[in-house]
Protein backbone atom coordinates (compact mmCIF):
# COMPACT_ATOMS: atom_id res chain seq x y z
CA UNK A 1 0.00 0.00 0.00
CA UNK A 2 1.15 3.38 -0.63
CA UNK A 3 0.88 6.64 1.62
CA UNK A 4 -1.70 8.44 1.32
CA UNK A 5 -1.90 12.44 1.80
CA UNK A 6 -4.95 14.98 2.62
CA UNK A 7 -4.18 17.83 0.09
CA UNK A 8 -7.95 19.42 0.08
CA UNK A 9 -10.24 19.93 2.90
CA UNK A 10 -13.80 21.56 2.07
CA UNK A 11 -16.79 21.83 4.42
CA UNK A 12 -20.03 23.87 5.07
CA UNK A 13 -21.52 25.36 8.32
CA UNK A 14 -23.55 22.23 9.66
CA UNK A 15 -27.17 23.50 10.24
CA UNK A 16 -30.40 23.50 8.39
CA UNK A 17 -31.20 24.80 4.87
CA UNK A 18 -34.45 24.47 4.11
CA UNK A 19 -33.81 26.10 0.67
CA UNK A 20 -31.09 23.67 -0.61
CA UNK A 21 -30.78 20.48 -1.85
CA UNK A 22 -28.55 17.90 -0.79
CA UNK A 23 -26.84 17.84 -3.92
CA UNK A 24 -25.98 22.01 -3.79
CA UNK A 25 -24.44 21.35 0.31
CA UNK A 26 -22.22 18.57 -0.94
CA UNK A 27 -20.81 20.63 -3.86
CA UNK A 28 -20.02 23.54 -1.89
CA UNK A 29 -17.96 21.65 0.34
CA UNK A 30 -16.57 19.51 -2.72
CA UNK A 31 -15.67 22.97 -4.88
CA UNK A 32 -14.25 24.24 -0.99
CA UNK A 33 -11.90 21.30 -1.25
CA UNK A 34 -11.19 21.30 -4.84
CA UNK A 35 -10.13 24.96 -3.97
CA UNK A 36 -8.20 24.46 -0.70
CA UNK A 37 -5.96 21.70 -2.80
CA UNK A 38 -5.61 23.67 -5.38
CA UNK A 39 -6.90 21.53 -8.38
CA UNK A 40 -10.20 21.42 -10.82
CA UNK A 41 -12.73 18.52 -10.72
CA UNK A 42 -10.42 17.50 -14.07
CA UNK A 43 -7.68 16.33 -11.99
CA UNK A 44 -9.77 14.14 -9.98
CA UNK A 45 -10.08 9.99 -11.04
CA UNK A 46 -12.20 8.75 -8.35
CA UNK A 47 -14.94 9.92 -6.25
CA UNK A 48 -16.50 8.50 -3.11
CA UNK A 49 -19.95 9.66 -1.80
CA UNK A 50 -21.00 9.23 1.35
CA UNK A 51 -25.50 9.94 1.85
CA UNK A 52 -27.16 8.05 4.13
CA UNK A 53 -30.76 8.83 4.09
CA UNK A 54 -30.96 9.17 -0.12
CA UNK A 55 -28.50 6.41 -0.82
CA UNK A 56 -30.24 4.95 -3.28
CA UNK A 57 -30.33 8.77 -5.31
CA UNK A 58 -27.11 8.48 -7.05
CA UNK A 59 -26.00 11.62 -5.03
CA UNK A 60 -22.55 11.28 -5.77
CA UNK A 61 -22.87 11.69 -9.82
CA UNK A 62 -25.59 14.48 -9.16
CA UNK A 63 -23.26 16.11 -7.63
CA UNK A 64 -20.51 15.51 -10.38
CA UNK A 65 -22.85 16.84 -13.04
CA UNK A 66 -23.09 19.89 -10.88
CA UNK A 67 -19.33 20.75 -10.32
CA UNK A 68 -18.02 18.93 -13.48
CA UNK A 69 -19.25 15.54 -15.12
CA UNK A 70 -16.03 14.38 -15.98
CA UNK A 71 -17.38 10.23 -16.29
CA UNK A 72 -14.55 9.32 -13.73
CA UNK A 73 -15.98 6.44 -11.71
CA UNK A 74 -18.28 7.36 -8.77
CA UNK A 75 -19.30 5.55 -5.78
CA UNK A 76 -21.92 5.95 -3.41
CA UNK A 77 -21.61 4.59 0.23
CA UNK A 78 -24.03 4.09 3.06
CA UNK A 79 -23.32 2.83 6.12
CA UNK A 80 -24.91 4.10 9.36
CA UNK A 81 -23.88 7.16 10.77
CA UNK A 82 -20.05 5.63 9.50
CA UNK A 83 -21.29 6.74 6.34
CA UNK A 84 -19.19 10.02 5.35
CA UNK A 85 -15.66 8.19 6.81
CA UNK A 86 -16.63 4.71 5.00
CA UNK A 87 -16.25 7.17 1.88
CA UNK A 88 -13.28 8.72 2.93
CA UNK A 89 -11.83 4.95 3.69
CA UNK A 90 -12.79 4.56 -0.04
CA UNK A 91 -11.54 7.26 -1.79
CA UNK A 92 -8.14 6.66 0.60
CA UNK A 93 -7.98 2.46 -0.57
CA UNK A 94 -8.07 3.66 -4.33
CA UNK A 95 -5.17 5.72 -3.93
CA UNK A 96 -3.40 3.28 -1.39
CA UNK A 97 -3.71 0.44 -3.94
CA UNK A 98 -1.76 2.49 -6.85
CA UNK A 99 -4.67 2.19 -8.96
CA UNK A 100 -5.44 6.31 -8.92
CA UNK A 101 -3.56 9.17 -7.82
CA UNK A 102 -6.50 11.54 -6.78
CA UNK A 103 -9.45 10.76 -5.56
CA UNK A 104 -11.93 13.12 -3.81
CA UNK A 105 -14.25 12.05 -0.52
CA UNK A 106 -17.55 13.88 0.35
CA UNK A 107 -19.88 13.25 2.69
CA UNK A 108 -23.46 15.23 3.10
CA UNK A 109 -26.47 14.63 4.61
CA UNK A 110 -29.97 17.00 4.60
CA UNK A 111 -32.25 15.61 7.45
CA UNK A 112 -33.91 18.86 8.14
CA UNK A 113 -36.00 18.53 11.65
CA UNK A 114 -36.83 14.94 11.34
CA UNK A 115 -33.90 14.39 14.32
CA UNK A 116 -33.12 10.71 15.74
CA UNK A 117 -36.66 10.03 16.02
CA UNK A 118 -38.06 10.18 12.60
CA UNK A 119 -36.33 7.31 11.25
CA UNK A 120 -38.23 3.97 11.58
CA UNK A 121 -41.28 4.18 9.70
CA UNK A 122 -42.44 0.37 9.04
CA UNK A 123 -45.88 -1.22 10.03
CA UNK A 124 -46.99 0.75 13.45
CA UNK A 125 -49.43 -1.73 14.36
CA UNK A 126 -46.14 -4.26 15.09
CA UNK A 127 -43.85 -1.41 16.33
CA UNK A 128 -42.30 -2.56 19.62
CA UNK A 129 -41.34 0.91 21.04
CA UNK A 130 -42.41 2.18 24.02
CA UNK A 131 -43.86 -1.72 24.89
CA UNK A 132 -41.20 -3.84 24.83
CA UNK A 133 -38.08 -1.77 25.53
CA UNK A 134 -36.63 1.18 22.96
CA UNK A 135 -34.70 1.28 19.90
CA UNK A 136 -34.49 4.67 19.84
CA UNK A 137 -31.03 6.39 20.05
CA UNK A 138 -31.35 8.89 23.05
CA UNK A 139 -32.65 5.47 24.78
CA UNK A 140 -30.13 2.60 23.28
CA UNK A 141 -26.89 5.66 24.07
CA UNK A 142 -28.32 5.87 27.37
CA UNK A 143 -28.58 2.21 27.98
CA UNK A 144 -24.83 2.11 27.22
CA UNK A 145 -23.82 4.88 29.50
CA UNK A 146 -25.88 3.14 32.37
CA UNK A 147 -23.88 -0.04 31.65
CA UNK A 148 -20.77 1.85 32.82
CA UNK A 149 -22.22 3.29 35.86
CA UNK A 150 -23.29 -0.22 36.53
CA UNK A 151 -19.52 -1.70 36.08
CA UNK A 152 -18.01 1.68 37.58
CA UNK A 153 -20.62 3.60 39.30
CA UNK A 154 -20.16 6.51 36.94
CA UNK A 155 -22.41 9.05 37.80
CA UNK A 156 -24.87 11.66 35.73
CA UNK A 157 -22.70 14.18 36.04
CA UNK A 158 -20.01 12.60 34.79
CA UNK A 159 -21.67 12.71 31.59
CA UNK A 160 -22.99 16.11 32.15
CA UNK A 161 -19.43 17.54 32.46
CA UNK A 162 -18.68 15.98 29.22
CA UNK A 163 -21.52 18.14 27.42
CA UNK A 164 -20.27 20.85 29.36
CA UNK A 165 -16.90 20.86 27.59
CA UNK A 166 -17.88 20.18 23.94
CA UNK A 167 -19.87 23.11 23.81
CA UNK A 168 -17.23 25.30 25.51
CA UNK A 169 -15.20 24.03 22.38
CA UNK A 170 -17.72 24.37 20.19
CA UNK A 171 -18.18 28.48 20.64
CA UNK A 172 -14.74 28.49 19.07
CA UNK A 173 -15.55 26.35 15.67
CA UNK A 174 -17.33 28.17 12.98
CA UNK A 175 -18.86 25.39 11.34
CA UNK A 176 -20.62 23.86 14.31
CA UNK A 177 -24.79 24.23 14.41
CA UNK A 178 -24.20 26.04 17.52
CA UNK A 179 -21.37 27.74 19.21
CA UNK A 180 -23.13 27.91 22.64
CA UNK A 181 -21.52 27.31 26.29
CA UNK A 182 -23.78 25.15 28.66
CA UNK A 183 -23.08 25.10 31.76
CA UNK A 184 -23.71 21.84 34.19
CA UNK A 185 -26.06 22.89 35.92
CA UNK A 186 -28.42 24.16 32.72
CA UNK A 187 -27.19 20.47 31.50
CA UNK A 188 -28.30 19.01 34.61
CA UNK A 189 -31.44 20.59 34.52
CA UNK A 190 -32.45 20.30 30.97
CA UNK A 191 -35.57 18.57 29.64
CA UNK A 192 -34.91 14.52 29.84
CA UNK A 193 -34.93 12.99 26.71
CA UNK A 194 -33.76 9.18 27.56
CA UNK A 195 -32.02 8.58 31.21
CA UNK A 196 -29.08 9.36 31.65
CA UNK A 197 -29.07 11.94 28.37
CA UNK A 198 -30.95 15.32 29.06
CA UNK A 199 -31.49 17.76 26.05
CA UNK A 200 -28.02 18.97 26.00
CA UNK A 201 -26.51 15.99 26.42
CA UNK A 202 -27.96 14.64 22.41
CA UNK A 203 -26.01 15.77 19.31
CA UNK A 204 -28.57 17.73 17.35
CA UNK A 205 -29.41 16.61 13.53
CA UNK A 206 -29.44 18.75 10.70
CA UNK A 207 -27.86 19.57 7.31
CA UNK A 208 -23.92 19.27 6.38
CA UNK A 209 -21.37 18.42 3.80
CA UNK A 210 -17.70 17.81 3.70
CA UNK A 211 -15.16 16.99 1.44
CA UNK A 212 -11.48 15.84 0.93
CA UNK A 213 -9.35 15.49 -1.72
CA UNK A 214 -6.37 12.45 -1.13
CA UNK A 215 -3.44 12.51 -3.20
CA UNK A 216 -0.34 9.71 -3.64
CA UNK A 217 2.70 11.08 -1.99
CA UNK A 218 3.81 11.81 -5.41
CA UNK A 219 1.36 14.27 -6.96
CA UNK A 220 0.84 15.60 -3.40
CA UNK A 221 4.19 16.85 -3.55
CA UNK A 222 3.35 18.58 -6.46
CA UNK A 223 0.36 20.62 -4.68
CA UNK A 224 1.89 21.26 -1.12
CA UNK A 225 5.01 21.54 0.74
CA UNK A 226 2.99 20.50 4.16
CA UNK A 227 1.36 17.34 2.94
CA UNK A 228 -1.19 15.93 5.76
CA UNK A 229 -0.82 12.11 6.14
CA UNK A 230 -2.89 9.10 6.57
CA UNK A 231 -1.66 7.38 8.81
CA UNK A 232 -4.00 4.31 9.67
CA UNK A 233 -7.28 4.18 8.07
CA UNK A 234 -10.06 0.71 9.88
CA UNK A 235 -12.84 -0.60 9.48
CA UNK A 236 -14.47 -3.29 11.58
CA UNK A 237 -18.39 -4.35 12.37
CA UNK A 238 -19.79 -6.27 15.04
CA UNK A 239 -18.31 -9.21 16.54
CA UNK A 240 -20.92 -12.24 17.95
CA UNK A 241 -21.42 -11.32 21.30
CA UNK A 242 -24.28 -12.95 23.51
CA UNK A 243 -26.50 -9.56 23.95
CA UNK A 244 -26.39 -7.89 20.82
CA UNK A 245 -28.15 -7.42 18.75
CA UNK A 246 -31.02 -6.99 21.75
CA UNK A 247 -28.42 -3.95 23.29
CA UNK A 248 -26.07 -2.78 20.74
CA UNK A 249 -22.42 -3.07 21.38
CA UNK A 250 -20.80 -0.04 20.77
CA UNK A 251 -17.66 -0.80 22.64
CA UNK A 252 -16.23 -4.21 21.10
CA UNK A 253 -16.12 -2.79 17.08
CA UNK A 254 -14.27 0.27 18.62
CA UNK A 255 -11.87 -1.09 20.47
CA UNK A 256 -11.45 -4.06 17.28
CA UNK A 257 -10.94 -0.52 15.03
CA UNK A 258 -8.25 1.46 17.59
CA UNK A 259 -6.10 -1.93 18.13
CA UNK A 260 -5.99 -2.37 14.10
CA UNK A 261 -5.99 1.84 13.10
CA UNK A 262 -2.54 1.74 15.99
CA UNK A 263 -1.05 -1.23 14.76
CA UNK A 264 -1.10 0.61 11.40
CA UNK A 265 0.29 3.35 12.81
CA UNK A 266 3.10 1.94 14.55
CA UNK A 267 1.74 4.38 17.73
CA UNK A 268 -0.10 3.86 20.92
CA UNK A 269 -2.61 6.23 22.15
CA UNK A 270 -0.09 8.17 24.61
CA UNK A 271 1.17 9.65 21.63
CA UNK A 272 -1.47 11.17 20.00
CA UNK A 273 -1.90 15.20 19.99
CA UNK A 274 -5.98 14.96 19.75
CA UNK A 275 -8.86 13.36 18.99
CA UNK A 276 -11.95 13.55 17.52
CA UNK A 277 -14.56 10.88 19.05
CA UNK A 278 -18.41 10.08 17.70
CA UNK A 279 -20.07 11.90 20.99
CA UNK A 280 -23.69 11.40 19.64
CA UNK A 281 -24.20 11.60 23.29
CA UNK A 282 -22.54 12.67 26.17
CA UNK A 283 -22.89 8.45 27.74
CA UNK A 284 -21.17 7.37 23.95
CA UNK A 285 -17.87 10.09 24.62
CA UNK A 286 -17.66 8.85 28.41
CA UNK A 287 -17.30 4.78 27.19
CA UNK A 288 -14.84 5.70 23.63
CA UNK A 289 -12.22 7.10 26.43
CA UNK A 290 -11.69 3.67 27.78
CA UNK A 291 -12.29 2.36 23.86
CA UNK A 292 -9.61 4.25 22.42
CA UNK A 293 -7.62 3.63 25.08
CA UNK A 294 -7.06 7.26 26.06
CA UNK A 295 -7.62 6.30 29.82
CA UNK A 296 -7.96 2.65 30.83
CA UNK A 297 -10.84 0.54 31.91
CA UNK A 298 -12.95 2.00 34.36
CA UNK A 299 -10.94 5.33 34.35
CA UNK A 300 -13.04 7.52 32.28
CA UNK A 301 -14.56 9.46 35.26
CA UNK A 302 -11.69 10.24 37.01
CA UNK A 303 -10.53 11.52 33.15
CA UNK A 304 -13.29 13.82 32.76
CA UNK A 305 -13.09 14.90 36.53
CA UNK A 306 -9.07 15.89 35.70
CA UNK A 307 -10.19 17.91 32.86
CA UNK A 308 -7.98 15.51 30.86
CA UNK A 309 -10.30 15.81 27.09
CA UNK A 310 -10.25 19.84 27.17
CA UNK A 311 -8.26 21.82 25.48
CA UNK A 312 -5.04 22.17 27.51
CA UNK A 313 -5.55 18.78 28.91
CA UNK A 314 -3.84 16.13 28.60
CA UNK A 315 -5.52 14.69 25.39
CA UNK A 316 -7.56 17.21 23.79
CA UNK A 317 -10.63 15.23 22.70
CA UNK A 318 -13.34 16.69 20.48
CA UNK A 319 -11.70 20.27 20.18
CA UNK A 320 -14.55 21.09 17.12
CA UNK A 321 -16.79 20.92 19.84
CA UNK A 322 -17.82 17.56 19.05
CA UNK A 323 -21.42 16.12 18.07
CA UNK A 324 -22.97 17.94 20.59
CA UNK A 325 -21.49 21.17 18.98
CA UNK A 326 -21.27 20.67 15.26
CA UNK A 327 -24.88 18.76 14.77
CA UNK A 328 -24.38 15.19 13.33
CA UNK A 329 -26.32 15.11 9.79
CA UNK A 330 -25.04 11.51 9.29
CA UNK A 331 -23.43 11.21 6.02
CA UNK A 332 -21.25 14.26 6.68
CA UNK A 333 -20.15 13.66 9.90
CA UNK A 334 -17.12 10.89 9.05
CA UNK A 335 -15.26 13.14 6.54
CA UNK A 336 -15.92 16.15 9.46
CA UNK A 337 -14.44 14.62 11.97
CA UNK A 338 -11.33 14.28 9.71
CA UNK A 339 -11.58 17.37 8.47
CA UNK A 340 -11.29 18.76 12.35
CA UNK A 341 -7.72 17.06 12.95
CA UNK A 342 -6.71 18.35 9.34
CA UNK A 343 -7.07 21.96 10.13
CA UNK A 344 -5.76 21.79 13.74
CA UNK A 345 -2.31 19.96 12.03
CA UNK A 346 -1.98 22.49 9.73
CA UNK A 347 -2.58 24.94 12.57
CA UNK A 348 -5.57 26.48 11.26
CA UNK A 349 -8.02 25.86 13.78
CA UNK A 350 -8.19 29.47 15.03
CA UNK A 351 -9.18 30.21 18.47
CA UNK A 352 -9.72 26.16 19.08
CA UNK A 353 -6.46 25.28 17.71
CA UNK A 354 -4.68 22.74 19.85
CA UNK A 355 -1.00 24.11 19.91
CA UNK A 356 1.58 21.91 18.83
CA UNK A 357 -0.65 18.96 17.32
CA UNK A 358 1.71 16.60 15.56
CA UNK A 359 -1.43 13.09 15.23
CA UNK A 360 -4.72 12.73 16.50
CA UNK A 361 -7.02 10.05 15.48
CA UNK A 362 -11.14 10.21 14.29
CA UNK A 363 -13.64 8.21 15.37
CA UNK A 364 -17.01 7.36 14.10
CA UNK A 365 -19.65 4.78 14.71
CA UNK A 366 -22.96 3.82 13.37
CA UNK A 367 -25.11 1.10 14.91
CA UNK A 368 -25.86 -2.17 13.10
CA UNK A 369 -22.58 -2.28 12.92
CA UNK A 370 -19.93 -0.10 11.43
CA UNK A 371 -16.78 1.56 13.53
CA UNK A 372 -13.97 3.51 11.21
CA UNK A 373 -10.99 4.89 12.75
CA UNK A 374 -8.05 7.03 10.57
CA UNK A 375 -5.02 8.06 12.34
CA UNK A 376 -4.18 10.98 10.82
CA UNK A 377 -0.34 13.04 11.16
CA UNK A 378 1.97 15.67 10.06
CA UNK B 1 -68.39 -20.98 8.19
CA UNK B 2 -70.18 -17.87 6.73
CA UNK B 3 -67.82 -14.70 5.69
CA UNK B 4 -69.46 -12.71 8.32
CA UNK B 5 -68.16 -14.83 11.19
CA UNK B 6 -64.94 -15.50 9.20
CA UNK B 7 -64.46 -11.56 8.99
CA UNK B 8 -65.25 -11.24 13.08
CA UNK B 9 -62.94 -13.85 13.59
CA UNK B 10 -60.23 -12.06 16.13
CA UNK B 11 -56.63 -13.02 16.29
CA UNK B 12 -54.32 -12.77 18.73
CA UNK B 13 -51.35 -11.87 17.34
CA UNK B 14 -47.42 -11.29 18.84
CA UNK B 15 -45.66 -8.30 18.20
CA UNK B 16 -42.49 -9.56 17.36
CA UNK B 17 -41.92 -13.38 15.99
CA UNK B 18 -39.97 -14.87 19.32
CA UNK B 19 -43.46 -14.04 21.05
CA UNK B 20 -45.48 -17.61 20.98
CA UNK B 21 -49.19 -17.27 22.12
CA UNK B 22 -50.80 -20.83 21.92
CA UNK B 23 -53.96 -21.49 20.04
CA UNK B 24 -55.17 -23.15 23.54
CA UNK B 25 -56.13 -20.38 25.87
CA UNK B 26 -54.71 -22.13 28.96
CA UNK B 27 -51.52 -22.50 27.63
CA UNK B 28 -49.28 -19.14 28.84
CA UNK B 29 -47.61 -17.32 26.14
CA UNK B 30 -44.08 -17.89 26.04
CA UNK B 31 -41.09 -15.80 24.48
CA UNK B 32 -38.69 -18.65 22.53
CA UNK B 33 -35.20 -18.95 20.86
CA UNK B 34 -32.78 -20.84 18.68
CA UNK B 35 -30.22 -22.55 20.09
CA UNK B 36 -26.62 -23.79 18.07
CA UNK B 37 -25.84 -27.22 18.62
CA UNK B 38 -22.10 -26.57 18.24
CA UNK B 39 -21.53 -23.64 20.28
CA UNK B 40 -24.43 -23.50 22.59
CA UNK B 41 -25.38 -19.55 21.34
CA UNK B 42 -29.08 -18.68 22.22
CA UNK B 43 -30.55 -16.21 19.24
CA UNK B 44 -34.39 -15.10 20.09
CA UNK B 45 -36.66 -16.00 17.29
CA UNK B 46 -35.59 -18.80 14.48
CA UNK B 47 -32.41 -18.81 12.70
CA UNK B 48 -30.91 -19.83 9.17
CA UNK B 49 -27.29 -20.31 10.84
CA UNK B 50 -25.33 -19.87 13.87
CA UNK B 51 -24.26 -15.79 14.20
CA UNK B 52 -21.47 -16.79 16.42
CA UNK B 53 -19.73 -19.93 14.78
CA UNK B 54 -21.25 -19.88 11.44
CA UNK B 55 -22.54 -23.69 11.89
CA UNK B 56 -25.47 -24.31 9.52
CA UNK B 57 -26.74 -27.22 10.98
CA UNK B 58 -30.69 -26.59 11.86
CA UNK B 59 -30.73 -25.06 15.31
CA UNK B 60 -32.53 -26.39 18.25
CA UNK B 61 -35.88 -24.48 19.74
CA UNK B 62 -35.70 -23.50 23.16
CA UNK B 63 -38.45 -22.33 25.27
CA UNK B 64 -37.34 -19.20 27.19
CA UNK B 65 -37.79 -18.70 30.69
CA UNK B 66 -40.77 -16.00 31.47
CA UNK B 67 -38.32 -14.69 34.80
CA UNK B 68 -34.98 -12.33 34.02
CA UNK B 69 -33.01 -10.27 35.67
CA UNK B 70 -32.48 -6.20 34.62
CA UNK B 71 -29.17 -5.70 33.46
CA UNK B 72 -28.78 -2.19 32.61
CA UNK B 73 -32.00 0.23 31.49
CA UNK B 74 -32.86 3.62 30.20
CA UNK B 75 -35.88 5.70 31.13
CA UNK B 76 -37.24 7.06 27.78
CA UNK B 77 -39.10 10.16 28.21
CA UNK B 78 -39.08 11.75 24.46
CA UNK B 79 -40.73 8.96 22.12
CA UNK B 80 -42.08 8.83 19.18
CA UNK B 81 -46.17 10.25 19.00
CA UNK B 82 -48.96 8.58 20.60
CA UNK B 83 -46.80 6.70 23.30
CA UNK B 84 -46.97 7.20 26.79
CA UNK B 85 -43.93 8.57 28.49
CA UNK B 86 -41.77 8.16 30.47
CA UNK B 87 -41.42 4.55 30.32
CA UNK B 88 -38.20 2.25 31.77
CA UNK B 89 -36.56 0.69 28.50
CA UNK B 90 -34.59 -2.57 30.22
CA UNK B 91 -32.04 -5.10 28.61
CA UNK B 92 -33.51 -8.08 30.68
CA UNK B 93 -30.75 -10.88 30.84
CA UNK B 94 -32.86 -14.50 30.58
CA UNK B 95 -30.95 -17.41 32.25
CA UNK B 96 -30.30 -19.48 28.62
CA UNK B 97 -27.87 -16.79 28.24
CA UNK B 98 -29.75 -14.26 25.72
CA UNK B 99 -31.38 -11.12 26.62
CA UNK B 100 -34.26 -9.33 25.65
CA UNK B 101 -35.45 -5.55 25.50
CA UNK B 102 -38.31 -5.04 27.74
CA UNK B 103 -40.42 -2.23 29.40
CA UNK B 104 -39.96 -3.12 32.93
CA UNK B 105 -43.22 -1.95 35.59
CA UNK B 106 -43.04 -1.73 39.05
CA UNK B 107 -40.38 1.14 38.80
CA UNK B 108 -40.67 4.77 39.49
CA UNK B 109 -39.15 6.08 36.23
CA UNK B 110 -38.91 9.74 37.70
CA UNK B 111 -35.95 7.94 40.16
CA UNK B 112 -33.91 5.95 38.27
CA UNK B 113 -31.42 3.89 40.56
CA UNK B 114 -28.40 2.01 40.44
CA UNK B 115 -30.16 -0.26 42.94
CA UNK B 116 -32.59 -1.65 39.75
CA UNK B 117 -29.31 -3.58 38.17
CA UNK B 118 -29.86 -7.15 38.95
CA UNK B 119 -33.36 -6.64 39.78
CA UNK B 120 -35.37 -10.02 38.82
CA UNK B 121 -38.38 -9.42 36.38
CA UNK B 122 -40.94 -11.76 34.91
CA UNK B 123 -42.80 -11.56 32.17
CA UNK B 124 -46.20 -11.18 31.01
CA UNK B 125 -48.72 -10.57 28.19
CA UNK B 126 -50.84 -7.82 27.50
CA UNK B 127 -52.70 -5.99 24.33
CA UNK B 128 -51.67 -2.81 23.74
CA UNK B 129 -53.52 -1.77 20.32
CA UNK B 130 -55.53 -3.37 17.55
CA UNK B 131 -53.67 -3.87 13.78
CA UNK B 132 -55.78 -2.24 10.84
CA UNK B 133 -57.37 -5.98 10.06
CA UNK B 134 -58.75 -5.93 13.81
CA UNK B 135 -56.70 -8.17 15.51
CA UNK B 136 -54.95 -7.61 18.96
CA UNK B 137 -51.43 -7.27 18.80
CA UNK B 138 -50.07 -8.87 22.39
CA UNK B 139 -46.68 -7.71 23.40
CA UNK B 140 -44.44 -9.23 26.53
CA UNK B 141 -43.66 -6.79 29.17
CA UNK B 142 -41.95 -7.28 32.61
CA UNK B 143 -42.94 -6.38 36.11
CA UNK B 144 -40.39 -6.29 38.86
CA UNK B 145 -40.35 -9.18 41.34
CA UNK B 146 -40.33 -8.31 44.99
ZN1 LIG C 1 -22.72 -21.75 16.92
Amino acid sequence: MRDVAIVGAGMIKFGRYPDKDVVSLAADAAIGALKDAGISINEVEMVASGNLYQSNAMIGQRIMKEIGATGVPVVNVANACATGSTAFREAYMAVASGMYDVALAIGSEQMGKMGLLGAGGGNRDYSTEGVMGTGLMPGVFGQAGVEHMRKYGTKMEHFAKISVKNHKHGVHNPYAQYQQETPLEDVMNARMIAWPNTLYMCCPTGDGAAAAVLMSAEKAKQHTTKPIWVAASALTSDPWQERNPTMFDVNTLTRNAAKLAYDQAGIGPEELSQVELHDCFATAELIHYENLGLCGDGEAGDFIDRGDPQIGGRIPVNASGGLLSKGHPLGATGVANILEIVWHLRGQAGGRQVENSKVGLAHVIGLGSACTIHIIKK
Amino acid sequence: MTQETASEEKKRNPIVPFLRIPEDPKEEPYLWGSKCKACGAVFLGERIACGKCGDTDPLEEVHLSDEGEIYVFSVVHQTVPGLEAPYVAAIIDLPEGVSVRGNVYGLDPENPSPEWFGKKVRMYTEKVRTDREGNDVIAAKFRVLN
